[in-house]
C-alpha cells in the first residue's frame, strides 16, 4: 500500500457492470456504474429496493455469491484493482482495509460465539495479535462505541443484547482493524428512530476520529443528508445522478431525483392542501428494462423518439461540484417549476365518537428462569390507556418498538382480551369479548391492515378468491354472483385493474399486495380500521400512493383510521390527532399541530429530533437519547421515561423517580403526562426550524 | 434447571409405567399363558389342567393385580397345589412361606425367573447388556465422527463434486437396512467360498480362510471379529446422521453471520471450524441421541446375524421362547434407554445452543 498517494481517491468504481446468471438468462443487476470516494469522504448510495445499491456494495467486497459476476469495468481500491485480485489477497483486505456494517445486526453476529471472541478475531487474523491483547483492544473499542459495562458485553452472546447494542457491536467489529473504507448497508433500517439517531452520531464521530471513508447505502434520503457529503442516486441498476449532497438536494438535475423528493412527506406537506405526488407506474424488472432511459416510461418529461432511442450516458452538470446526471433533457427542463396538477382535496368532516377506551390495561405474565422455573413476572404492555376516536378521523399512534402499540391493536381487534378497563365501540362494550365470540357485525366493522403485505396474503389463493373469502366471512351478499360483483367493486376502490382478481399474490408487487390487503380490510364496510405500519415495508414512491389511497377511501367511507407508525414524517402528513406512547403509557396526545410544536413531552421532543428530514432548509436540534428503552418486564419506578429524560433535573424533589406523572391538560385539550411545570413547558423551543426560502 | 430435570424425570417414570403395562398386558394375554402352561407343564395337558396350572402358578386374577405383583406394589401370590405344597411368587416351592417377603417385584429388585435361561432375569440381562454395551460403544466410536465429518465436508460447499459423491454414499447407506447390508458384508468379506476372502487366501495374503470373522462374541473382542457387526449397524446411522449434518451445515453456511465472518477476512477453514461448526452441530446432536434407541433396534438383527450373545439376541430368544419375565425385563431396559437419552439430548441442546431456554 506504500505506493498509494492519499490525495488520490480511496475507492474508484469505473463503468462497473454486474450480472447474475440464472439457468434461464443473464440478469444485469448493475450497469455502467461509476463513482469515486475520496479519503475522509462519505458517499451515500440511495435508491429504492432492487435498484442495485447493495449489489454495488457487495461487489466492492467481491462477495457476489455463486451466481453473481462482474461483467465489466473496474473497482480500484487505493489504486489496486479489486476485480482481478486473488482470494488470498482479498482476504487480507477484507476486514482490515474495507469493513462492512450490515442491515440486520442480529443475523450478522454468530449466535453461538461470545461477542469478545468475535471481535478479537479481527486483529488476531490481520495483525497476528495475541489473544489477550486482542481482547484488550476489543474492550477498548466496545467502550469507544459507547456501550456500558464492556466486560459484561464481551462475555455475553449476541441474543443477550438489544438491537441497538448489537448494531454497535457490528460497528465495533468493523472498526477493530481501523479500516480505510467502511461500507454501511442500511445500518439502521431495523432499528428504532431514537436508537438510529445514536448510531448515526456514533458512525459520524468515529469516521471523523479514525479518518475513515464511508460508502453509506440507504433508502432514507434524510439519513443520507445527515451522514454523507456526497450522494449517488440509483435507479434500476444505474446511477442517475451524483454530486454533492446539498447540490443534489437543492438543485437536482434528474427527473427521478425530483420525483423521489416529491413523494416523501417533508414538513409542509399536507394531505389536503399539498398532497404527495407518487411516481406513476412500477419499477421495471431487471430483464424488462425499457430501451433508452430506464426511467423513461415513468417520467413526466419523457420525449418519444429521443429518450427511448439509445442508452443515455452520464453527463457532467457544468458549474457543479462533480455533479453529474443521466438525463438527455436536463438543461431543457425548468427545475424550479411547481409540480403540475396537484389535486387539492377537501378536508374530511370529523364526526361523532365511534371508539372510546377508558383506563385500558393489558398485563402479561411470563416466567423468568432458563429452564422454565424462576419467579413469574408481569409485563405491563398497556397502562391506563384512555382516548376516543371520532368518525372520519385519523388518529396516529406513535412510539418505538416495545411501547405497547401492537398490544393495543390486538386488544382492540379482540385477539387478546384486556386485563381491565373498557373499550366502547358504537356504545357496545367489547373489551372482554375475544374475536371468536364477537358477532359478524363487530368483526367486519373493526378491521386491520397489516405491516408486511408479503406475509399476509395466502400464497396459494387468487386475489379475487381471498377477497370473496372475506366477504363470505362477513356474511355479505346472498349469492356468489353478488359477492363476485362486490369483489370487483373493491378492486376498483383500491385502484387495481379488475383483471387482478385472477392473479396469484406472487405476481403482484409490494404496493399492489398492500392494496389487496386494504381491499380485504374494507370488504365488510369497516368503520374502524387499524393500520399497523401499513407502508413501512414499501418503497417511498409506492408509500405515497398507498397512503393517498387510504386517505381517499377514508374520505369516502368516513372510516376511523388508527394509524400505527414510527415514521413521524408520514404521521405529520396524514393524521388529525397523534398519540405518543412509551413503555405502555400514553405520554402525549393532541392534534397533530399540538404534538409537533412545543410544548412537548420530553420523549416526543427526542423522537422528533431523531427523525432525519431530507430537506436542506430544515434545521433540527440534536437530542440523542442515552441508553435503550427499558424492558417492559422491569420498568423503572416513577415516570417510565425518567431513565433517559434530559429534563429530569428541572423537576424538583426527585419526583420523577417516585411517582408516575399526572396527565396535564393544556389549552386545546393537549395532554402531556409529565411532572414538568407549566412554566418549563412553555419555555420549550421547537425542535424543527424551517429556514425561510 | 433442577426443576426442569425433576419434571422430566417425573414424566419419564410415568411413561415407563404406561409402557411396561402395555408390554405386560400383551405378553400376558390368555393364549400366551396357555402356551406357557403347555411348555412348562406338559404338552399333552387337558384344557382343564391348563386352566388350573395357570391359576396355580399365579397367572390368574385380574391383569392389574398381576402387574402390581410384578411391580412389587401388590403382595406376591401364594397357592397350595393338589399335592399340598405351598408355592408362591416370593419363595421357591417347598421353602417356608412365612420367611419370604410379602412383596417381590421389579421395585424390590426381583425381576422374576427366566424360563429360557433357567435363572433370574436380572443377572442374565445384566450380562447381556454389558455385551451389547461394548458393541454399541464401538458403533458410536465409528459412526458419530465419520458421519459428522462426511456431513460437514459435504455441507460446507453445497453442490460441489465432493458434496455429490458423499451425499450419494450417505443416501445409499441409509437406504440399506441392516439385514441387507449385514448379509452383503458377510458374503463379501467373511465367507470362505464367495467374495474377497477366497481370492485373498489364494494369493496368500490372509492366514485363515476368511478376511473377517462372520461371528462375534463378547469374550473375544478383536478387530477381525467386531468389524463386520459394527459396520453393519454403523453404516445405516452414518448415512442418516450425515444427511442431517449436511442439511444443517448448508443452512448455516448461507447464514448472514458466515458472510460477516468471511468479510472479516477469516479464511475458509476457520469459517468452517470456528464459526459454522458449533451452529451446524445443534440439529444433528438430537439426531445422534435418537440413534441410541435406534441402535437397540439394530442390535436385534445384527446380534442374531453374527450370533453375538447380547441384548438383541436375548430379546429374540425371549420372544421366540415365550419367556414372559425376560421380555418384560428387556422392555424395561429399552424404555429406560430411550427416556434417558432423550433427557440427555434435551439438556445437551441447551448447552450447545445459548439461545435456547427450556420452558
Amino acid at each position: 500500500m506504500a505506493d498509494w498517494d492519499p490525495s488520490q481517491p480511496i475507492l474508484e468504481i469505473d463503468h462497473l457492470s454486474i450480472s447474475f446468471f440464472t439457468r434461464l438468462r443473464e440478469i444485469p443487476a448493475v450497469m455502467d456504474f461509476s463513482c469515486t470516494v475520496m479519503p475522509g469522504e462519505a458517499m451515500g448510495l440511495v435508491g429504492e429496493s432492487g435498484c442495485g445499491k447493495s449489489t454495488v456494495a457487495l461487489a466492492v467486497m467481491r462477495e457476489l455469491g455463486k451466481t453473481g459476476r462482474i461483467t465489466g469495468g473496474s473497482i480500484r481500491f487505493k489504486g489496486r484493482d479489486l476485480t482481478t485480485m486473488g482470494e488470498e489477497e482479498l482476504r487480507q483486505i477484507r476486514g482490515s482495509e474495507i469493513a462492512m456494517i450490515y442491515q440486520e445486526p442480529m443475523a450478522s453476529l454468530n449466535p453461538a460465539m461470545k461477542i469478545g471472541a468475535q471481535l478479537a478475531e479481527v486483529p488476531m487474523i490481520h495483525s497476528g495479535m495475541g489473544r489477550a491483547e486482542a481482547w484488550r483492544l476489543a474492550r477498548q473499542i466496545v467502550a469507544d462505541v459507547r456501550l456500558p459495562d464492556p466486560d459484561r458485553i464481551l462475555n455475553s452472546y449476541p441474543h443477550q443484547l438489544s438491537g441497538g447494542q448489537q448494531q454497535r457491536i457490528v460497528i465495533a467489529m468493523a472498526l477493530m482493524a481501523k479500516p480505510a473504507l467502511l461500507i454501511l448497508d442500511e445500518p439502521t433500517t431495523a432499528l428504532d428512530v431514537t436508537v438510529e439517531a445514536g448510531i448515526v452520531d456514533l458512525v459520524k464521530d468515529l469516521a471523523e476520529k479514525y479518518g475513515t471513508s464511508m460508502l453509506f447505502i440507504s433508502h432514507n434520503l434524510g439519513l443520507v443528508m445527515d451522514v454523507c457529503n456526497r450522494i449517488c442516486v440509483m435507479y434500476s441498476g444505474e446511477a442517475v445522478e451524483t454530486g454533492n449532497v446539498a447540490e443534489v438536494f437543492d438543485e437536482m438535475r434528474h427527473p427521478y431525483t425530483q420525483a423521489l423528493f416529491r413523494s416523501i412527506p417533508l414538513p409542509g406537506a399536507d394531505k389536503n392542501a399539498r398532497p404527495l405526488i407518487s411516481i406513476p407506474g412500477n419499477f421495471p424488472l431487471p430483464h424488462e428494462r425499457p430501451q433508452g432511459c430506464n426511467f423513461g416510461p415513468r417520467c413526466s418529461y419523457f420525449q418519444k423518439g429521443r429518450c427511448d432511442a439509445a442508452e443515455v450516458p452520464m453527463v457532467p452538470v457544468p458549474g457543479g461540484d462533480r455533479h453529474g446526471t443521466r438525463c438527455l433533457r436536463w438543461d431543457e427542463i425548468d427545475w424550479t417549476a411547481p409540480p403540475a396538477a396537484r389535486a387539492v382535496k377537501e378536508k374530511a368532516e370529523i364526526g361523532p365518537v365511534v371508539l372510546r377506551m377508558e383506563d385500558l390495561k393489558k398485563y402479561y405474565s411470563v416466567s423468568g428462569g432458563a429452564f422454565g422455573g424462576g419467579a413469574r413476572k408481569v409485563v405491563k404492555a398497556n397502562e391506563t390507556l384512555s382516548f376516543e376516536a371520532h368518525e372520519g378521523e385519523t388518529l396516529a399512534i406513535v412510539g418505538e418498538s416495545g411501547c405497547g402499540k401492537s398490544t393495543f391493536a390486538k386488544v382492540l381487534m379482540g385477539l387478546e382480551t384486556a386485563t381491565s378497563g373498557s373499550i366502547m365501540l358504537f356504545d357496545e362494550n367489547v373489551q372482554s369479548t375475544p374475536i371468536q365470540k364477537r358477532n359478524t357485525d363487530t368483526v367486519s366493522s373493526v378491521q386491520m391492515v397489516f405491516q408486511n403485505p408479503f406475509d399476509t396474503l395466502n400464497p396459494s389463493m387468487t386475489v379475487g378468491r381471498q377477497i370473496i373469502r372475506a366477504l363470505e366471512i362477513f356474511k355479505y351478499g346472498k349469492t356468489d354472483a353478488e359477492r363476485q360483483a362486490r369483489m370487483l367493486e373493491l378492486l376498483d376502490l383500491v385502484k387495481l385493474p379488475r383483471a387482478f382478481a385472477e392473479r396469484m399474490p406472487r405476481q403482484l408487487s409490494g404496493g399492489q399486495k398492500q392494496r389487496v390487503g386494504i381491499a380485504r380490510a374494507f370488504a365488510g364496510g369497516a368503520k374502524v380500521v387499524v393500520a399497523d405500519e401499513p407502508v413501512s415495508a414499501l418503497d417511498v414512491s409506492v408509500q405515497a400512493a398507498v397512503t393517498d389511497l387510504l386517505m381517499d377511501i377514508q374520505r369516502e367511507n368516513r372510516t376511523t383510521l388508527l394509524f400505527i407508525s414510527h415514521d413521524l414524517g408520514i404521521v405529520r402528513y396524514l393524521s388529525d390527532r397523534v398519540m405518543v406512547m412509551y413503555l405502555g403509557h400514553v405520554v402525549e396526545m393532541g392534534t397533530t399541530d399540538q404534538v409537533f410544536s412545543p410544548p412537548y413531552h420530553p420523549y416526543t421532543e427526542a423522537l422528533l429530533s431523531a427523525v432525519p428530514i431530507a430537506d436542506t432548509h430544515v434545521t433540527r436540534k440534536r437530542i440523542v437519547l442515552e441508553g435503550d428503552i427499558p424492558s417492559a418486564m422491569n420498568p423503572p419506578p416513577g415516570c417510565p421515561f425518567q431513565t433517559r429524560c434530559r429534563w429530569k433535573s428541572q423537576v424538583p424533589g426527585g419526583l420523577c423517580d417516585r411517582e408516575v406523572p399526572p396527565v396535564q391538560v393544556l389549552e386545546g385539550g393537549h395532554q402531556i403526562k409529565c411532572h414538568l411545570s407549566r412554566e418549563v413547558l412553555e419555555k420549550m423551543e421547537p425542535v424543527i426550524k424551517i429556514a425561510a426560502e | 434447571m433442577p426443576a426442569f430435570i425433576a419434571r422430566r424425570l417425573g414424566l419419564m417414570v410415568l411413561t415407563a409405567f404406561v409402557l411396561t403395562f402395555v408390554v405386560f398386558f400383551l405378553t400376558n394375554l390368555p393364549p400366551n399363558l396357555e402356551k406357557l402352561a403347555r411348555s412348562e407343564g406338559s404338552v399333552r395337558m387337558s384344557d382343564e389342567a391348563v386352566a388350573s396350572w395357570i391359576v396355580q402358578n399365579g397367572h390368574g386374577g385380574s391383569v392389574f393385580s398381576r402387574y402390581g405383583q410384578w411391580l412389587g406394589v401388590v403382595p406376591g401370590w401364594t397357592a397350595t397345589d393338589d399335592k399340598g405344597v405351598a408355592r408362591g411368587r416370593c419363595f421357591a416351592a417347598g421353602s417356608d412361606p412365612a420367611a419370604a417377603p410379602r412383596f417381590c417385584g421389579v421395585l424390590q429388585g426381583d425381576w422374576g425367573h427366566s424360563t429360557f435361561f433357567k435363572k433370574p432375569v436380572l443377572p442374565a440381562l445384566a450380562g447381556m447388556l454389558g455385551a451389547t454395551g461394548w458393541l454399541m460403544l464401538w458403533v458410536m466410536i465409528v459412526m458419530v465422527p465419520s458421519a459428522l465429518v462426511i456431513g460437514v465436508v459435504s455441507g460446507m460447499r453445497e453442490g460441489s463434486r465432493t458434496d455429490r459423491v458423499l451425499s450419494t454414499f450417505s443416501i445409499a447407506s441409509t437406504a440399506t437396512p441392516e439385514y441387507v447390508s449385514g448379509v452383503i458384508l458377510v458374503a463379501l468379506l467373511a465367507s470362505p467360498v464367495t467374495g474377497l476372502s477366497p481370492l485373498l487366501a489364494e494369493w496368500g495374503w490372509i492366514e485363515g480362510k476368511t478376511l473377517f470373522l462372520g461371528a462375534a462374541s463378547p469374550d473375544n473382542i478383536s478387530f477381525w471379529s467386531f468389524t463386520l457387526p459394527v459396520m453393519t449397524i454403523a453404516l445405516y446411522g452414518i448415512g442418516y446422521i450425515a444427511r442431517m449434518t449436511r442439511a444443517s451445515m448448508t443452512e448455516v453456511m448461507t447464514a448472514q453471520y458466515i458472510r460477516t465472518a468471511r468479510l472479516k477476512g477469516v479464511s475458509f477453514a476457520q469459517v468452517v471450524l470456528r464459526h459454522a461448526l458449533r451452529n451446524a452441530l445443534i440439529a444433528p446432536f438430537t439426531v445422534i441421541m435418537l440413534q441410541f434407541p435406534w441402535l437397540l433396534n439394530g442390535v436385534v438383527i445384527v446380534e442374531t446375524l453374527f450370533n453375538y450373545k447380547g441384548f438383541g439376541w436375548t430379546l429374540v430368544q425371549a420372544a421366540g421362547n415365550n419367556d414372559i419375565n425376560l421380555l418384560l425385563g428387556c422392555s424395561v431396559v429399552a424404555v429406560f434407554v430411550v427416556l434417558v437419552t432423550q433427557l440427555v439430548s434435551d439438556i445437551g441442546y441447551v448447552f450447545l445452543n445459548p439461545r435456547i431456554r427450556l420452558s
